[in-house]
């Protein structure tokens, strides 16, 4: 990974090689893996979906300063308003959910199994 | 183009029209926009145009996908007649957000940037999250809902994963960027290029329900209310394969033969997986669930085997497989219904299971035929559409010398042929104590236009050829 051009990018981000930027993200990316697997709250498992996207949000951000293009971080802006629709979407399920059960366990929704 | 802006607007005066009393008008509003998108869709044939800054092509491959998408929506829209008879539906919603979702379609058809494919892919879900969950009493339908929605939200991260990825090592999101970066790498493709193809292609075929990734589809499948489970097995597939074929026949044909040995794995995967289930399964829906994956399955051997053929043969058997899906849902639909308002008196099995459609073919020949014709279509018997579709799939096959998925291929539809005909057996040749079922006008016309469909598409493979 060679930045393309050298001259634009700042001397602040230059401190801290990309290696860095990348290894982070994809630790936040895992953990949120981790959480969605293992967790049985609704809740919880959402929110680990958003850490993921939000180590995508890292990832591209940094890419695109140390490439200095700005496509990445227009694709931040579509990524945070598409997640922020979701999210709406994904809570109006929850609270469902929550009406019809009385709880946000995952494990507890097994009707449908062959 | 024409289409996508067509459906925005119609999709919000629907909503509007919602606030009419009469909910007469709603159906054939649907009808008649979906019918002036497809119309419009056809102004630009014979050119190939970029519109909007170049985030979406429109050329004859993408006219003739977006015009499967939208009959398949025009043909299930059609069979929605049983919503005006419920009180607890919001028709004007379930079609706003149709036609909405159908944006998104036409944005993963023709998408020419990473971001119209992100944002189409997320139209199309989020649309389809709340379309499953619609029936709002009904825990399964929540159960699924949520089984959808937390799976889906999950792979998008992955696959906008993956997208960051490829930014890092190609710089681009356009196709074409990537194209020129995988074709002519001046140090060699990196690591992060590999690594960001596969998460992408992971998310895709997540959406396409391709094994290893299926497991979701079928609870969604058979919660869903069964009009959008015919919407989701038709629309959603057909676009996520329009989509796979661009990205992976412009952007990745460089490094094909880092791709094809994974894509030929999961195709097998996911033949087997889904064929293999759908013989023990007693729900009829779940059934077409697991055929849906196996379908998946068939329409990967033309993307691992991608070559000239590859084009023609997708559009065949999308445009096969959706009609035929169609016509079997629409089916279902009726006798679900009939079924479920027996059971209220007297009990009985589950309206939903290969029972149900004991004795068909006698009390509703119409029913037991189009049924019939579309499960022949389905096992991909000659004389029907789904015959020359799986013909077209395995000569690419041929064509690029994969005998090995051929012969899988061959082997998992002699299975299929078992659980499709489990349901032409129970309509032709069991008794059912069954009054016989009303069929509404709109029905009568959709079901009989697919099976024509398919019957001339059986007979006359060859005229689609002249189209692209």
């Amino acid at each position: 990974m060679q930045p393309t051009q050298n001259v634009l990018i700042p001397e602040v981000i230059q401190q801290i090689p990309l290696t860095y930027y990348i290894i982070i993200s994809t630790a936040l990316f895992v953990i949120g893996i981790i959480g969605v697997l293992t967790r049985r709250n609704a809740i919880i498992i959402f929110m680990s979906i958003e850490l993921m996207l939000n180590a995508v949000n890292l990832l591209l951000i940094a890419f695109s300063s140390y490439r200095s293009d700005s496509s990445g971080q227009v694709f931040v802006f579509f990524i945070m308003a598409v997640a922020a629709a979701e999210v709406s979407v994904g809570l109006a399920i929850i609270v469902m959910i929550y009406r019809n059960t009385r709880s946000i366990d995952v494990g507890l929704l097994n009707k449908l199994k062959w | 183009m024409f289409p996508i802006v067509l459906l925005s607007v119609f999709g919000i005066l629907l909503l509007f029209l919602g606030f009419l009393k009469s909910r007469a008008i709603l159906l054939p509003a649907a009808l008649l926009f979906l019918l002036v998108s497809l119309a419009v869709n056809f102004i630009d044939w014979n050119k190939t145009y970029l519109y909007f800054n170049g985030m979406l092509l429109s050329d004859n491959l993408s006219m003739v996908f977006t015009a499967i998408v939208l009959g398949s929506a025009f043909m299930v829209v059609a069979l929605s007649g049983s919503f005006m008879e419920d009180e607890s539906a919001q028709p004007a919603e379930y079609y706003g957000i149709l036609l909405f979702s159908l944006v998104g379609a036409l944005m993963m058809i023709g998408f020419e940037n990473l971001i119209m494919l992100f944002v189409g892919v997320e139209i199309l879900s989020v649309a389809m999250y709340v379309l499953t969950g619609s029936d709002k009493r009904n825990l399964r339908s929540n159960e699924a809902a949520l089984k959808y929605f937390l799976m889906g939200a999950f792979t998008t991260g992955i696959m906008l994963f993956g997208m960051a990825l490829l930014y890092g090592a190609t710089g681009s999101f356009t196709l074409g960027g990537i194209r020129a970066y995988a074709v002519n790498p001046q140090v060699g493709l990196s690591l992060l290029f590999y690594v960001g193809l596969l998460m992408l292609l992971i998310g895709l075929l997540f959406k396409v329900s391709a094994a290893p990734f299926h497991f979701w589809t079928p609870d969604v499948y058979d919660g869903a209310p069964t009009l959008f489970t015919a919407f989701m097995s038709t629309v959603v597939k057909t676009a996520g394969f329009a989509a796979l074929f661009r990205l992976l026949s412009i952007s990745f044909s460089g490094v094909y033969t880092f791709w094809w040995t994974i894509l030929a794995i999961i195709t097998t995967l996911t033949l087997v997986a889904g064929n293999i289930t759908a013989v023990y399964q007693n729900s009829f829906k779940r059934m077409m669930a697991y055929s849906s994956i196996s379908h998946a399955g068939y329409l990967l051997i033309g993307l691992a085997a991608l070559g000239q053929q590859t084009k023609q043969a997708i559009v065949f058997y999308s445009l096969a497989y959706s009609v035929a899906t169609i016509a079997a849902f629409g089916v279902l639909l009726l006798v679900a219904r009939q079924r479920n308002a027996e059971t209220i008196t007297s009990g009985g099995s589950s309206s939903e299971s290969f029972d149900a459609f004991n004795g068909l073919a006698r009390q509703n020949p119409l029913l037991g035929f189009a049924m019939a014709v579309s499960m022949l279509s389905l096992a991909g018997i000659p004389l029907t559409a789904g015959f020359w579709g799986k013909f077209y799939m395995f000569s690419t096959a041929v064509e690029r010398g994969q005998i090995w998925l051929l012969v899988v291929a061959v082997l998992m539809s002699a299975v299929g042929i078992y659980y499709y005909f489990r349901v032409i057996i129970a309509m032709y040749f069991r008794e059912g104590a069954t009054a016989p079922i009303r069929v509404a006008p709109f029905y009568r016309y959709v079901l009989v236009v697919a099976t024509l469909l398919t019957i001339g598409l059986g007979i006359a493979p060859g005229l689609l050829e002249g189209l692209f």
